[in-house]
């Protein structure tokens, strides 16, 4: 009885809101529904009206999956000093995160979902009842891994906030151990994530070692970047209070992140063009163009020139403090790694094909509305949950069985 | 089922009658298009909905699809064609070799292989890409895949066709996220194209670019099909779901030749089975220099090159 309560008023204070909550809820539902249009044009139409082809079969879907799952991974640089360390300045805002988490993997599993040719089979996925070449595909361990993680940081948020909400004191014997396990879990999504693109020996430019660090420090800089911006928003938007040391140690994890992932880049760089090999083919298409094909490469200077202005900013200690070029910075920072680890690093991959065919990739209109759509999902959805989330932490929303309701 | 038999040489109003039937049957108003999932009637669409992997179907199973699969080509090309599941014969295990040096670039390969799989003509899927390469040079990157085959062979140039390799550590099956390819005892490595997901993962994992995506529901002018075909072969094909050579093996398991090598003019190309100590690719392998492309990856083609 007291769950459905729970569901029932969180849903009602999600839908409770002044005009401007409203307003917002509806820009993104509008977007969301033209996206859907778009998805059922791809759908009875077939894959044939995205920018892809046989030469470069993966896209900005998959692009937007492999950052997403980075974003989602970067929860844990909450989950840890909040239940690990005790530090309740970032307790308070944990939840928020794992919001945010809950969000990313949704995204990154709807991402998959647009790509493929037959969604009508997605129950071939099921095990026993389809066969999943578990463990021998990596796609089948990144499908188990992130449906886990989803479960993982429902479940712990939902038992936190219930305990909240029925005004019981939360058993720590209970979560610590779903908490431990979401923390390694974390790390895996985005590992498999990356083992998924270094698992293939026929694309030289993902078949590194590097390729799994990488991942993980260009998530622990852009995570970060989208919820110091995601803190500030709710700082101006509620009166729900964020301590400015959550938002000093995660400029921190940030600033370190952000330059070891600069020192991934540059290695990659040196080892790929120090030679030039038949390897080196790829990375010459992003950086430099290769046979007169071109079109990713001021892309990926833009987002060079981004991370490298963010990381400056944030190695200045005043420009850090400051709220303005901090958030300039984690702007930067964000935009810079969802081009040098999506497109960047998706299409690459495929120019030239193990043919040697230079083949180039721009994504349609369709490709590029049907992902707005799913990012305008994502974010309602973090919105609505970070609403019902706030509202009970700050004890706004609590449990009134009917006796004492009457006896008010 | 619920199809009238004879309805081929009906007129305009019965096929329109038919479309409607069957926009009804469907429960859809988008009658006029082919659905995604290429369904019929509405019994034969739950049946596609829901059958099994090929190699989870008992031998009754197997029949009454391969019938559906008939009945569905009949009502979407015109064509009435025989779809069988002729298995692997014990002890053979097919391979490939191709005399480089008599390769001129022709291209009858590739046409041969285009009508005799019944690969889209819209789509312009070809499971062979024959490769203009410089004298001297072996760089695949400096390969000219759209060269004009009329004007071949050209000076200074020599031709590497390209194919499904028929890896025997195949990176494709590995990759697949739900068995939908596997490698047959005799060698081949398949596609159960109504198990396919679509995810293309098996393209990225393929270091031989040999396998294609049907980005569009594939078109074949019904006097242009090739009647007699193999579940893991070259039946028709939905929207949406990944195929590759397959050897022929409609042809190759009643002991014919691949298309490919039947068209070729001029005798580069030699298939048979490895485990004959008889057999011409043996022939080869034993007393030719042979190479395979990409050999460091480590998987195995059954595919070689030569040159007399």
């Amino acid at each position: 009885m007291g769950v459905i309560r729970f569901i029932f008023d969180g849903v009602r204070e999600m839908l409770r809101g002044p005009r401007e909550y409203w307003a917002w809820l509806l820009f993104l539902s509008v977007v969301v529904v033209f996206g859907s249009w778009q998805y059922w044009v791809q759908f009875s139409n077939g894959l044939v009206v995205t920018g892809m082809s046989d030469q470069v079969s993966w896209g900005f879907y998959i692009a937007n999956f492999a950052f997403l799952v980075g974003i989602a991974a970067a929860a844990v640089l909450l989950v840890i000093p909040a239940y690990i360390f005790h530090r309740k300045d970032i307790k308070d805002v944990v939840l928020v995160g794992e919001g945010m988490a809950v969000a990313a993997v949704t995204m990154a599993i709807l991402f998959v979902i647009v790509d493929l040719g037959r969604p009508d089979r997605l129950w071939h996925m099921i095990p026993v009842i389809g066969s999943l070449n578990f463990p021998i595909s990596l796609l089948a361990w990144d499908v188990l891994v992130l449906s886990g993680y989803l479960l993982l940081n429902l479940a712990i948020p939902f038992y936190l906030l219930y305990s909240r909400y029925r005004g019981r004191e939360a058993n720590f014997r209970i979560y610590f151990p779903i908490v431990v396990i979401s923390m390694f879990w974390a790390i895996s999504i985005h590992t498999v994530t990356a083992f998924l693109f270094s698992a293939n020996p026929a694309r030289p430019f993902w078949h590194t070692a590097l390729l799994g660090p990488r991942f993980i420090a260009s998530a622990f800089a852009s995570g970060p970047a989208l919820i110091i911006i995601t803190l500030e928003i709710v700082r101006k938007v509620s009166t729900y209070k964020v301590s400015q040391s959550v938002i000093s140690t995660l400029a921190l994890i940030m600033t370190v992140a952000l330059q070891i992932n600069l020192f991934f880049v540059g290695a990659e760089l040196f080892t790929d063009f120090y030679n030039e090999g038949a390897h080196a083919a790829s990375i010459h298409y992003l950086f430099l163009g290769l046979g007169g094909f071109d079109s990713l490469q001021p892309w990926i200077w833009f987002a060079l020139t981004l991370n490298i202005i963010a990381v400056i900013i944030l190695m200045i200690h005043p420009l850090r403090k400051n709220v303005l070029t901090l958030n300039i910075a984690c702007v930067l920072a964000f935009i810079g790694i969802w081009i040098e680890k999506g497109m960047g690093l998706v299409i690459p991959g495929f120019v030239p094909t193990p043919l040697g065919e230079i083949f180039e990739y721009v994504p349609t209109s369709v490709e590029l509305s049907v992902s707005a759509g799913i990012w305008a999902f994502g974010v309602l959805m973090f919105t609505v949950l970070a609403k019902a989330v706030i509202a009970i932490e700050q004890g706004r929303l609590r449990y009134r069985d009917k006796k004492s309701e009457i006896s008010q | 089922m619920s199809k009238d038999p004879g309805s081929d040489d009906r007129g305009k109003f019965d096929k329109a009658r038919r479309n409607f039937l069957r926009g009804l049957g469907m429960g859809t108003a988008a009658a006029a298009a082919q659905p995604a999932w290429g369904g019929d009637t509405l019994s034969d669409t739950f049946a596609d909905f829901f059958q099994k992997h090929y190699q989870r179907m008992t031998s009754e199973e197997i029949t009454e699809t391969l019938e559906r699969i008939e009945r569905k080509a009949e009502s979407r090309y015109g064509v009435e064609i025989s779809c069988e599941n002729t298995p692997p014969q014990p002890g053979v295990v097919f391979g490939y070799a191709i005399n480089i040096s008599r390769c001129k670039g022709y291209r009858d390969c590739v046409d041969a292989c285009v009508q005799e799989n019944n690969l889209g003509r819209d789509s312009q899927v070809q499971y062979i890409r024959v490769l203009q390469m410089d004298k001297g040079d072996s760089n695949l990157e400096h390969s000219e895949h759209y060269y004009d085959p009329e004007t071949v062979p050209v000076e200074g140039k020599y031709y590497l066709p390209v194919q499904c390799m028929q890896c025997d550590d195949p990176p494709c099956v590995k990759a697949c996220p739900v068995d939908a390819t596997w490698m047959e005892p005799d060698g081949i490595v398949v596609v159960d194209y109504d198990w396919c997901i679509g995810c293309r993962y098996c393209m990225t994992a393929c270091p031989y670019w040999a396998r294609h995506f049907n980005w569009t529901t594939p078109e074949i002018p019904a006097e242009e099909m090739n009647t007699d075909t193999h579940f893991l072969g070259n039946r028709p094909r939905p929207r949406g779901v990944v195929e590759k050579c397959h050897f022929c093996i409609q042809r190759t398991r009643k002991g014919r030749q691949p298309a490919c090598m039947e068209a070729c003019p001029t005798g580069a190309r030699i298939f048979g089975n490895l485990l004959d100590p008889d057999s011409e690719i043996r022939y080869v392998l034993q007393n030719k220099q042979v190479f395979r492309l990409k050999e460091d990856l480590g998987t195995e083609p059954k595919f070689w090159y030569f040159s007399d």
